[in-house]
């Protein structure tokens, strides 16, 4: 199938590929809006690819009060990481450094997965002796001595293996201002979807990347084919009319909530128009044999 | 099936043992068997047919129609099922019950729920002393489990418990709460002198401030609670309490410090 053109945009005939990942969720609350996103977000800070971060972390959704354990306002955070082993490290040292340490904040499960990582049963020591346990309602609970009063912390959370790293798609425009602002739209719709998270700074990736390089041990470089300043000198994807291109790098609870992040995001692109944002949408992979999951770009279209 | 339903004929003439008319003791038999049982505890070796008339046939939703004090350790040990009581139960009700489900719509008599280890009692009326309890000699008493109690309590509730939640929603006894190993106790409508003497450590979380607490409590602040509001919530949810009891800031005691000194009385300022 060739290239097709939506609402004056087009959409190249090609496929986003993308790796099974380990996931947790956890839900942070805090007496107020503002500080559950602060314990969230700080989290999340330095989570965007586990190529350098050991995880991909960014808040799914915010939940109102009536949606949380406590009945305060809150986030579901979402972790991903390749290895079950350094998804439980980097929970614990990001919930212990970040979580545990926010004025007022209380830490909950998020996820009823297959198996179980440690939350509150591990950070319990912080308490030096005085932590309590409390079974509540068949949840068990761990409450441990701070400065404001306790922190209150779920004692484990859910381990999913069915989670999803690496959906993506690029929005490729005249100018980096129309590409930023197309990306913007993006992120603002796959926001509204729950389970899947864009971990990059502000769900946007501007440095997408290739595998490896010619330097020994780089494991990413510059993906040049897509770089505007290189289109005269390599083999570029790029043609004339394009001078920007960001990615959105979707991650997954499942396989289902990549693709309907992708479906909202491409649908905001689609929307927007050429004129404000994006002329042309692709996609990136290695060839459809190194990742688990396919998602090509012509069944994600409006 | 139809639950299998024991009516009381006429006021027993002697204390019963009900312990063998559990639903995992009673599945599988036959209802001529089940009136041969001997229930009664003196020399007048009452049996089941001589005092039930039975009907019904399924042993995992049992009723009890019409209640006496003398009925007593109903549902000791049942592990699953249903057991409904309308009317007052005697002494040791659901006894070290480990599951299911026992319901009296009366009053219950004393160490209701002693040393129960999983399951929901739920008491309509009042209940005796030693609510959820140990029997003389046993080390813990009360190890898992819901127990409500929608009238009052006698005194001792919650004696050496160690796990679970005992709810006691009009008022309870003297020294509720005493020895507790750890769990947590509610009680509204106000308790007698020194609840939590000797706890070590545990919860008590109580609607208005107690009228004695033991010397060896220490204040230890109100700040907020994010505990008490996901107990708060977690009552109200289970359709314990209507309305919420301690709020987002309870003052909390800490001791009882003549022993361990983990423990909490936390009540709203």
């Amino acid at each position: 199938m060739p290239n097709v053109s939506v609402n004056g945009i087009t959409v190249d005939d090609t496929f986003a590929e993308a790796f099974g990942m380990r996931a947790t969720a956890i839900i942070i609350t805090a007496p107020n809006r503002k500080w559950a996103r602060q314990a969230a977000v700080t989290m999340t800070g330095f989570a965007t690819s586990v190529i350098g971060c050991g995880c991909e972390a960014a808040i799914d959704v915010e939940l109102p009060p009536s949606a949380t354990p406590d009945g305060r306002p809150g986030c579901r955070v979402m972790i991903l990481a390749m290895r079950t082993d350094e998804l439980q490290k980097q929970l614990l040292t990001r919930v212990g450094q970040c979580v545990l340490t926010s004025p007022g904040s209380a830490c909950f499960a998020g996820l009823e997965g297959s198996a179980e990582l440690k939350l509150g049963s591990a950070l319990r020591y912080f308490g030096d002796g005085w932590q309590i346990s409390k079974k509540i309602g068949g949840r068990h609970f761990w409450r441990v001595p701070v400065m404001d009063g306790e922190f209150l912390c779920e004692a484990t959370t859910g381990l999913t293996k069915g989670a999803v790293g690496g959906g993506n798609f690029f929005v490729m425009a005249e100018s980096s201002a129309k590409a930023l602002v197309a990306s913007e739209a993006a992120v603002a719709a796959i926001g509204l979807v729950p389970g899947a998270i864009v971990p990059f700074p502000g769900g946007i990736a501007r440095s997408g990347s290739k595998i490896g390089g010619k330097y020994k041990g780089m494991i990413a470089s510059a993906n040049e084919a897509y770089a505007p300043t290189l289109r005269g000198v390599v083999r570029s994807e790029l043609g004339p009319d394009i001078n920007a291109v960001l990615e959105i790098v979707i991650d997954g609870e499942t396989n289902d909530a990549v693709a309907a992040a992708m479906k909202a995001g491409i649908k905001a692109v689609i929307e927007l128009g050429p004129k404000k944002g994006a002329v042309r949408i692709s996609a990136g992979n290695y060839g459809g044999k190194l990742g688990k999951f396919i998602y090509s770009l012509k069944d994600m279209l409006p | 099936m139809k639950p299998l339903t024991f009516t009381l004929v006429a006021e027993p003439p002697e204390r019963l043992d009900l312990s063998p008319l559990t639903p995992e003791r009673l599945a599988g038999m036959e209802r001529r068997d089940i009136e041969k049982i001997q229930i009664g505890m003196s020399k007048h070796g009452s049996k089941v047919g001589d005092i039930f008339r039975i009907a019904g046939n399924d042993p995992l939703d049992i009723v009890f129609e019409g209640g006496s004090t003398r009925l007593d350790r109903l549902a000791e040990g049942m592990r699953g099922g249903s057991v409904r009581v309308v009317g007052n139960a005697g002494a040791q009700a659901g006894r070290a019950m480990r599951g299911g489900k026992l319901t009296i719509e009366g009053n219950a008599g004393p160490h209701a729920g002693s040393c129960m280890r999983g399951g929901r009692l739920e008491i309509m009326g009042n209940a005796g002393d030693h609510l959820g309890a140990p029997l003389a000699g046993e080390l813990a008493g009360m190890n898992g489990g819901v127990l409500i109690v929608r009238g009052k309590a006698g005194a001792f509730a919650a004696d050496r418990m160690r796990r679970g939640l005992i709810a006691v929603l009009k008022g309870s006894g003297d020294n509720a709460g005493s020895r507790m190993i750890a769990g947590t106790l509610v009680v509204a409508g106000g308790t007698g002198e020194m609840p939590g003497y000797l706890m070590r450590r545990g919860s008590i979380l109580l609607d208005r401030a107690p009228k004695s607490l033991s010397s060896s409590f220490v204040e230890c602040g109100a700040p907020e609670s994010v505990f008490a509001a996901v107990v708060d919530r977690h009552l109200i949810a289970e359709g314990i309490l209507k309305r919420p009891l301690l709020g987002k800031a309870p003052q909390k005691y800490g001791g009882d410090n003549a022993v361990l000194g983990m423990g909490e009385v936390l009540f709203p300022r």
